[in-house]
């Protein structure tokens, strides 16, 4: 009774834990990308002087502003969660993580919300050479964010550098080994192009929307889906390199995660078959109805042609990952991945042609890869944390160890108030976001569209933005 | 030994500045939305929050300071104290999720409802945001249940008439932060009612502050042995002799009008006092009355190597935040413009 009552609770900190991540993970993979392409369109307008990149600045910066609102506020929650949900983990691992997310609060978020005003309002209050330096903050303010926190998440995976103490808990040994532990420079490498590539097919989606809509003559509208085909045709390649990588990575220090990734429930001697597709059935262990090509994974891991392979058959049971899920979800980010190459190459074609802008099938294609970039980091985040299980410290710490000492009903019932709040204000937040997206750049672009009144631009001082009450509203 | 018995005590100075600037700046800013209510024109209160929109991000990143500095310089009491006030944080931070999506969109809402709508999750969030902070602080004070390096009580022991008491007083401490704010950053016929309201919430929160330093020393007897017994009292005295005598030059300025700016320092000072106080009564422990801040100190090695990086870095956070806020400076009316 009371063993199920634990259980429960355990499960319920998990599917909340998982939640609230997924949520918050969405805002920041967009929000790196997109602080970068900011910085970019701000510095391409003070090089060129060309008023089609301030208006494209002026554009994607509110939506910008609303992104990053929602991955703060989402963010915070996240930073407190480990305390609530699991303070056994938190008590044990937090002489090693501890000081590592405290560097990411010093080095990144003041670093981001002490510009982000700045870069959101102060143009006229600060000149253009300031207003570019805090635009450049904020970029490298999100992307070093990035760098602590998979540091920390790296070092769940393949900790390092540590001693367990007397009272059990991990007790840094060498800082160098635990920050650069052996998966880190990996998954640092692989999650930020993913960032890159997510917001590139969001700004590619939403311009082949409005060259959709026929507006092909606005300037902002061609920029926007040129640049976005750009770091399609030449990153999305480069992904593929990096998410190899990572998987060799992976097989040497979490193997069993490779196993279920690829659905090798069964030991192979001669040569390890490439599973395609199949359902993959934990009880039975294996994979029922699968498709697969003859001793091609050899080659893939990197091993010979006719390497063997120790298969989930030699992994406990209850030290098994679950396998369907990672299998499906690892399959999902892959396929979206090559999508991405193939929309890449096209667009290289179309260019090539003279059609980048005419193309109305490769609008529709890069409209419909708008979010894939959002829907693979969350595959892919699936892949390797559900991976990790049963751990939460990879061979060290099990997740039914960690978590807090707290009644199922309480965790239960926190669960049901984030996901009504979250849906309720998140999904009002997209919709906000999709109006601002449906609207083109236009020349005069404000930061505001639907008051005609001052918005946060006005700042403390007699605004910016008072004035326009009393000039006409150029986007109409 | 010698070492990190220094380095423990300067990361509990060190939090306890971080959650003191926390207090005081997210602390006006959520007065702000503890005050919309009062004022309920849209022009108003499209001023009152224009004031504080390119700085209430940065004001709430010292909250995550003030959490993963816990978390990482006293791992075990982050990890005792977070179950123990389950229910408060999980409320404070969905109340910081509507108030900090407000301030977008606000300026989004198409149409009479929404605007209703993110007003009022303006004003929620921010008053639930600062309750709950308020009952948390007083959860603490009046101690924690605990089971070896665990919470040991129950999931609403938190519930208490004094912890009540400490929410409401940090909702009226918030709300006079936020007046004196707006005071002495709008002009205009606002400015008048706000300075009406803070010396309201002033006298409100000073007779607060007096109710719950008057219930304080007879929750745990060491605080009555620290505040009450012979001679003890005459090194804590000058406390709350103190304490009065801002009150009074508090009272003195809101009433003079002549420097707008001397409000909020004033009360700046009568929290940082506050939390003087605070720490008086709780030292040495970090959860009073079971957990001493060196039971729950992390090794020596992750102080060590986190508090090099805060010597460097929190003086240049500070010199940042204090260049983002004199951008920003000046008064704000709404007449501007039109004239």
């Amino acid at each position: 009774m009371d063993m199920s009552l634990g259980f429960d609770a355990i499960l319920l900190a998990r599917i909340q834990f998982a939640f609230t991540v997924a949520f918050h993970f969405i805002f920041p993979a967009f929000t790196i990308g997109l602080a970068s392409f900011l910085a970019v369109l701000n510095g391409l307008y003070l090089w060129s002087r060309d008023e089609a990149y301030l208006r494209l600045f002026t554009y994607w910066v509110k939506i910008f502003a609303i992104s990053f609102a929602m991955g703060v506020v989402s963010g915070i929650v996240m930073s407190y969660q480990f305390g609530t949900n699991w303070s056994v983990f938190s008590d044990l691992a937090g002489p090693v993580i501890g000081p590592l997310m405290a560097y990411e609060v010093l080095t990144a978020f003041f670093l981001e919300a002490g510009f982000l005003g700045i870069m959101l309002f102060g143009r006229e209050k600060v000149g253009n050479g300031l207003h570019m330096v805090a635009c450049l903050m904020v970029a490298v303010g999100t992307a070093i964010s990035a760098t602590w926190i998979l540091s920390v998440n790296s070092w769940m995976h393949t900790p390092a550098g540590y001693i367990i103490g007397e009272n059990g808990q991990f007790l840094p040994q060498d800082w160098w080994a635990i920050v650069f532990n052996p998966s880190f420079p990996y998954r640092l490498v692989h999650t930020l192009i993913a960032a890159y590539l997510t917001t590139a097919f969001i700004v590619g989606g939403v311009g082949a929307w409005h060259l959709l809509q026929g507006r092909g003559h606005n300037r902002g509208v061609r920029t926007m889906f040129s640049m976005a085909m750009w770091m399609a045709a030449l990153v999305a390649p480069l992904q593929i390199v990096a998410g190899h990588e990572q998987g060799l990575n992976t097989l040497e220090h979490q193997p069993t995660k490779v196993l279920a990734m690829e659905g090798h429930f069964e030991s192979s001697e001669d040569g390890i078959p490439l599973i395609l597709f199949g359902i993959p059935d934990q009880e039975a262990q294996e994979v029922r109805w699968k498709v697969e090509i003859p001793h091609i994974g050899g080659p893939i891991l990197e091993k010979g042609w006719n390497a063997s392979l120790d298969g989930l058959d030699t992994v406990a049971r209850d030290l098994q990952p679950p396998v369907a899920i990672v299998f499906w979800s690892f399959r999902v980010m892959v396929g979206l991945g090559l999508l991405m190459v193939g929309v890449g190459i096209w667009s290289l074609w179309s260019r090539w042609r003279g059609d980048l802008y005419y193309d109305r099938w490769l609008h529709r294609a890069a409209l419909l890869m708008g979010p894939s970039g959002l829907v693979a980091v969350l595959a892919g985040w699936i892949t390797t944390e559900v991976g990790r299980q049963p751990y939460t410290i990879y061979g060290e710490l099990l997740t039914a160890e960690s978590a807090s000492p707290l009644a199922a009903s309480a965790v239960g019932a926190s669960l049901l108030a984030f996901i009504v709040i979250y849906f309720a204000i998140f999904g009002a937040g997209v919709v906000y976001l999709l109006k601002l997206m449906a609207k083109p750049p236009e020349r005069g672009e404000t930061n505001d569209d639907i008051h005609q009144g001052p918005i946060r631009t006005a700042g403390i001082t007699p605004a910016p933005g008072e004035t326009l009450r009393h000039s006409p509203h150029p986007a109409e | 030994m010698e070492v990190s018995f220094d380095l423990t005590i300067a990361w509990a100075l060190l939090l306890a500045f971080a959650v003191y600037v926390y207090v005081v700046l997210d602390g006006f800013d959520l007065g702000i939305g503890i005050l919309y209510p009062f004022f309920p024109e849209k022009q108003d209160r499209d001023l009152m929050m224009n004031t504080v929109a390119p700085v209430w991000d940065g004001n709430e990143t010292w909250l995550v300071l003030g959490g993963g500095g816990l978390f990482a310089a006293f791992p075990m009491a982050y990890a005792i104290i977070m179950p123990a006030v389950y229910p408060l944080v999980i409320a404070m931070l969905l109340g910081l999720v509507f108030r900090g999506v407000a301030f977008e969109f606000r300026w989004r809402a198409a149409g009479r409802f929404a605007e209703w709508f993110w007003d009022g999750a303006f004003i929620g969030g921010s008053l639930v945001a600062a309750l709950t902070q308020g009952m948390i602080l007083g959860t603490l004070l009046q101690g924690i249940e605990v089971d070896g390096r665990a919470y040991g009580g129950g999931w609403l022991d938190w519930l208490t008439p004094f912890t009540m008491l400490c929410g409401v007083a940090v909702v009226c401490g918030y709300a006079l932060l936020g007046a004196c704010w707006l005071n002495w950053r709008v002009a205009g016929p606002a400015q008048h009612r706000i300075r009406v309201l803070a010396r309201t919430f002033g006298f409100a929160t000073v007779g607060f502050i007096g109710a719950v330093s008057l219930a304080t020393p007879f929750l745990e007897q060491s605080y009555f042995e620290r505040w009450l017994a012979w001679p003890q009292i005459l090194e804590v005295s000058p406390v709350p002799i103190v304490v009065v005598g801002l009150a009074l030059w508090l009272a003195k300025e809101l009433f003079d009008e002549r420097n707008d700016w001397m409000p909020f320092a004033i009360s700046l000072a009568l929290f940082g006092l506050c939390f003087v106080g605070l720490g008086l009564s709780m030292w040495p422990y970090v959860i009073p009355p079971e957990v001493t801040l060196w039971d729950a100190a992390s090794p020596e090695s992750s102080q060590l190597f986190m508090f090099v990086g805060a010597v460097i870095l929190v003086p240049i956070i500070l010199a940042y935040t204090i260049y983002a806020y004199w951008v920003f400076r000046g008064k704000l009316g709404h007449g501007d413009g039109y004239h």
